[in-house]
C-alpha cells in the first residue's frame, strides 16, 4: 500500500520535473532547432518546430560572412591563454598558503577575494586608458591580462581548497627525502592535485569563455571573442533569426557540453567553500 | 611544523599572486579616485584640472543618476526574488525520487553556461519581439494582444532573461545545500507527525538559510554588474528607463567621454559593491574558521 502510493508520488512529481526541466531548456533547444532552418522558415507562423527540412544554410551564411572562424580561436586564446597563466600563478600561491599556513593566511585569502568583489565598471576607466597608452587595446594580449587577473581570486581559492584535502606528511616525506620545493611541487603535489587542477581549470575557462563586461568594452573587431560577436546580431538586417540561432549555437555547444561536467566544481568555485 | 627555509620559500611561492593583485587593486582604483577629482574629458585632451568634488555633486544630482540606482535596485531585487524562491522550489522537487533526475538536473543548469549576450539575443528576438516572437504566437493562439516586452517593460524583460540564466547557479547550490540535510531527522519529525509544511519550515528552511544567504550576496555582487544584457537589447532605453548604476558609468565615460564624471560613478558603485561585499566576506570568513 505504501509502495503504491509512494510509486504514483514517483510518477507525478517525475512529470513535474521534466516539464519544467523542459521548460527552462527550452530556449537553447529552440536556437538549436532554428540555426537549421531557413529564414523564411524561422519566423513562419505558425511557427515549425522539428517539421522542416532541416539544412545548414544558416551555418553556411555565418560562416561567409563573418569570419566565424577567427572569433572562435579568439575565445579559445583568450579563455585558455588567461587559464593557464592564471594556474601559473595560482599554484605555487596556493601551494604556500594550504601547505605552510602562517598567521597571516587567512586575512591574505580574504583580501585576494575581496579584490574579486571589485565592480568592473569602477576600473573601466583606468584600464581603457592603459589599455589604450600601451597599445592592448584589441588584442589577445590585452584581454588574457585582464581575464587573468580578474579570476586569479577564484582559482587560488579553488586550488587552495582542493590542496588542503592533501595530506601534508607526503609532501614532508619528499621533502625528507632531499626532494627540491620545485620539485615538491611539480612531481609530488601537481599528480596527488590533479583532479582539482583539472576542475579549477574547466570552470575558470567556462568563466573566461562567457565574461561580457571586458570582451565586449576592451576589444573591437581584431581580437573579438565570441561574446562581441553574437554582439553583433544585435543590430541586424533583414532576417537573421536563423543566422543568428547558428552563430549562437557554435558559441555555446562547446561550453554548455564542458559546464554540465564541471556542476559539483561550480558550486565549489563560486560560493568559496561556503557551501558543502 | 614548517622550518625557517619553507617559510622563505612559501613567502616567495605567494609573492607573484599577491603582486599581481595588488596592483590590479591599488594602481587602477588609485586611478578611478584621482580621475574622480578632475575635470577630464577625452574630447578635449590636455585641458584637465583640479574640480574636487563637483563631478560627484553633478553624478550625484542628475537625474539618470538616481533613476539608475531604482532601475538597479528593482533589477537586483526582482532577479533575487525569483532566482531565490525559484531555486529552492526547483532544488526541493529535484531533490526528491525522480525518474532520470540526473538528466533532468543538465536540462536546468544549462541556462547558467550560456554566454550573455547570446541568451539575451535569443530572448529578445526570438521569444520576445512583438511580430515574429514566439510569445506573440502563444498570445495570438488564446486570442490577445502581443505584448511588446522591451518597448512596453524594457526593466522587466531584462529581469526575465537575467532571472533565467541565474536559477540554475541557485537551484544547485540549494540542491547542494539540501543534500546534506540529516535524513534521520527528517525521518524522525515525520514519524512524530510533522506535517510537510511543518517540516520544510522547521527544518529545511533553516539547514537551508546560509545557503540562500551565499546565494544571495554571490548574487548581488554578479547582479550589480550586469552590463551585456543592457548593452544588446536596450542600450538602457528607451530614455533611462533600463539602465542601471554600470551601464550610466559606461555611458559617460566611454560614450560621452567624461572621464571626470564616469569615474566619480564608478566609485560611487564601487562604495555600493563594497557594502555588500563585507557581508559576504564575514559569512565566509566564519566558514573558513570552522
Amino acid at each position: 500500500m505504501a509502495r503504491a502510493i509512494s510509486t504514483k508520488r514517483k510518477v507525478i512529481l517525475s512529470v513535474l520535473a521534466w516539464a519544467i526541466g523542459f521548460i527552462i531548456f527550452f530556449p537553447i533547444l529552440w536556437t538549436f532547432l532554428t540555426g537549421f532552418k531557413t529564414e523564411e522558415q524561422a519566423i513562419t507562423s505558425p511557427p515549425l518546430f522539428l517539421n522542416f527540412d532541416w539544412n545548414m544554410s544558416a551555418y553556411e551564411a555565418v560562416q561567409r560572412r563573418s569570419d566565424y572562424l577567427k572569433h572562435f580561436m579568439n575565445s579559445v586564446v583568450i579563455s585558455f591563454g588567461s587559464t593557464l597563466l592564471g594556474l601559473l600563478i595560482a599554484i605555487p600561491a596556493a601551494w604556500s598558503m594550504a601547505f605552510v599556513p602562517g598567521k597571516q593566511t587567512k586575512n591574505v585569502l580574504m583580501w585576494m577575494l575581496s579584490t574579486k568583489m571589485l565592480p568592473p565598471v569602477g576600473v573601466l576607466i583606468p584600464i581603457y586608458l592603459l589599455f589604450r597608452d600601451t597599445g592592448l587595446l584589441d588584442t589577445r594580449t590585452g584581454l588574457v591580462i585582464v581575464l587573468t587577473l580578474i579570476n586569479l581570486p577564484i582559482i587560488i581559492w579553488m586550488l587552495y581548497t582542493y590542496f588542503k584535502e592533501i595530506p601534508n606528511d607526503i609532501l614532508e616525506a619528499s621533502r625528507m627525502d632531499g626532494a627540491s620545493l620545485f620539485n615538491e611541487i611539480l612531481h609530488v603535489l601537481t599528480p596527488m592535485a590533479l583532479p582539482g587542477i583539472a576542475s579549477t581549470m574547466l570552470l575558470n575557462i567556462i568563466l573566461a569563455w562567457n565574461e561580457a563586461f571586458w570582451t565586449l568594452n576592451l576589444t573591437a573587431a581584431k581580437a573579438a571573442p565570441l561574446t562581441q560577436f553574437i554582439a553583433s546580431f544585435s543590430s541586424p538586417e533583414g532576417l537573421f533569426y536563423a543566422k543568428l540561432s547558428a552563430a549562437s549555437t557554435m558559441a555555446i555547444a562547446p561550453i554548455v557540453i564542458l559546464g554540465w561536467f564541471s556542476q559539483k566544481q561550480l558550486v565549489r568555485g563560486l560560493t568559496f567553500g561556503a557551501v558543502k | 611544523m614548517a622550518t625557517q627555509h619553507s617559510r622563505a620559500a612559501a613567502r616567495l611561492m605567494i609573492s607573484p599572486a599577491v603582486l599581481v593583485l595588488l596592483g590590479w587593486m591599488l594602481i587602477p582604483l588609485g586611478m578611478t579616485l584621482y580621475f574622480s577629482f578632475l575635470r577630464y574629458n577625452l574630447l578635449s585632451p590636455g585641458q584637465e584640472s583640479f574640480t574636487g568634488f563637483k563631478n560627484y555633486y553633478w553624478f550625484l544630482t542628475d537625474p539618470a543618476f538616481l533613476e539608475s540606482i531604482w532601475n538597479t535596485l528593482f533589477l537586483v531585487g526582482g532577479v533575487l526574488l525569483i532566482t531565490v524562491i525559484g531555486g529552492t522550489l526547483l532544488a526541493l522537487l529535484l531533490n526528491q525520487p525522480i525518474f532520470g533526475q540526473g538528466i533532468v538536473r543538465i536540462l536546468v543548469i544549462a541556462p547558467f553556461f550560456v554566454m550573455p549576450t547570446v541568451s539575451a539575443l535569443i530572448w529578445k528576438n526570438m521569444f520576445m519581439n512583438p511580430v515574429s516572437g514566439l510569445f506573440a504566437y502563444f498570445a495570438s493562439l488564446v486570442g490577445m494582444q502581443p505584448f511588446d516586452f522591451f518597448g512596453q517593460a524594457p526593466l522587466g524583460s531584462i529581469m526575465c532573461i537575467v532571472a533565467w540564466q541565474w536559477t540554475p547557479f541557485a537551484t544547485l547550490i540549494l540542491l547542494t545545500s539540501l543534500q546534506s540535510l540529516d535524513i534521520e531527522q527528517q525521518e524522525a519529525a515525520e514519524m512524530d507527525g510533522a506535517g510537510s509544511f511543518r517540516r520544510f519550515f522547521y527544518l529545511v528552511l533553516p539547514h537551508l538559510a546560509r545557503a540562500i544567504t551565499v546565494v544571495i550576496l554571490i548574487q548581488t555582487i554578479f547582479l550589480l554588474s550586469i552590463f551585456a544584457e543592457i548593452q544588446v537589447t536596450t542600450n538602457g532605453g528607451p530614455g533611462n528607463a533600463s539602465t542601471n548604476l554600470t551601464y550610466l558609468v559606461y555611458v559617460q565615460s566611454l560614450l560621452q567621454f567624461d572621464v571626470g564624471g564616469g569615474s566619480a560613478g564608478g566609485v560611487i558603485a564601487i562604495i555600493l559593491a563594497n557594502i555588500v561585499a563585507i557581508f559576504l566576506m564575514w559569512m565566509i570568513g566564519k566558514n573558513l574558521d570552522a
